[in-house]
């Protein structure tokens, strides 16, 4: 079961990482604000998946606290692009978290019980480790609008609170 | 309102007015998920006043249960204080936020 577990969670971070890593090229704005957007999202449908299968309070508070917190972080972002007059623009990167959130959520949706709460929770701990290290290498050093590197700053003081608290979930589920 | 219940009112105020007036305010401000200052000195009946500057709901919750205030997006809520004694809180959404009251009778 761990076996699997780490294999499935190597495989994600396999295929995040990749995503972040693709092209080579730094993203434009229109980019930058769909892949954070995206990324926003994806993690919504994770917590609300989670809200539909956990019984666990510490799990089920955390799930909340995520659509409660990525819903306000992208309610911003949507005004914000809407007041810049800026697109956001699917690229490769969104394509790619999007397809592994996927998988993850077909992964998890077989599991049930303590063994479906820690896989969700050690997968929220990838996840943020994952996006908010893109944002610290990559978004935030790209994005030439200072408004949007600004949210994205604030996104990144606020995701990484939410990579602490998953770890405490998780360090508390074992 | 009967002249009765003018007279409690104007009481309890005047009560209020008078507490009041020898109390402090002091003020915590929550940004980017940061209870600034950390830790904060008070005595019984002084006003702590949270104002939060971010775009998410917070909360000061103490860890003894004695207090839990809801402090909505850019929004400020206040507390008075009754009770002597140290207390570290945190908010309940976001349970690496920590600050700490020390309340002087």
């Amino acid at each position: 079961m761990i076996v699997k577990l780490t294999a499935g969670l190597a495989a994600l971070c396999l295929l995040t990482g990749a995503a972040f890593a693709q092209g080579g090229a730094k993203p434009t704005d229109p980019q930058i604000a769909h892949i954070a957007y995206t990324a926003g999202q994806l993690d919504i449908e994770a917590a609300k998946q989670a809200l539909a299968k956990t019984k666990n309070k510490d799990v089920k508070a955390f799930a909340d606290d995520m659509v409660r917190d990525h819903t306000a972080v992208n309610k911003q972002a949507l005004a914000l692009v809407k007041k810049l007059k800026v697109t956001p623009e699917d690229n490769d990167t969104s394509k790619a978290l999007t397809k592994a959130a996927a998988d993850k959520r077909a992964e998890l949706a077989k599991l049930n019980g303590a063994a479906f709460d820690k896989a969700y929770v050690v997968n929220e701990v990838a996840y943020h480790k994952t996006v908010n290290g893109a944002l610290e290498t990559l978004l935030i050093p790209s994005a030439n609008n200072p408004e949007l590197k600004s949210l994205l700053q604030t996104g990144l003081k606020i995701f990484q609170g939410h990579q602490q608290h998953a770890e405490h979930v998780a360090a508390e589920l074992k | 309102m009967t002249p009765r219940w003018i007279c409690v009112a104007a009481l309890i105020v005047s009560g209020l007015l008078s507490v009041s007036a020898h109390a402090e305010t002091i003020q915590v401000t929550i940004d980017k998920l940061v209870f600034a200052p950390t830790e904060i000195t008070a005595k019984v009946g002084d006003t702590i006043e949270w104002v939060n500057k971010d775009i998410l709901a917070h909360t000061a919750t103490a860890t003894n249960k004695d207090w839990d205030v809801m402090i909505g997006p850019k929004q400020t809520s206040k507390l008075v204080l009754r009770k002597a004694g140290a207390v570290d809180y945190f908010c309940k959404f976001h349970p690496n936020m920590k600050g700490r009251v020390t309340v002087a009778p």
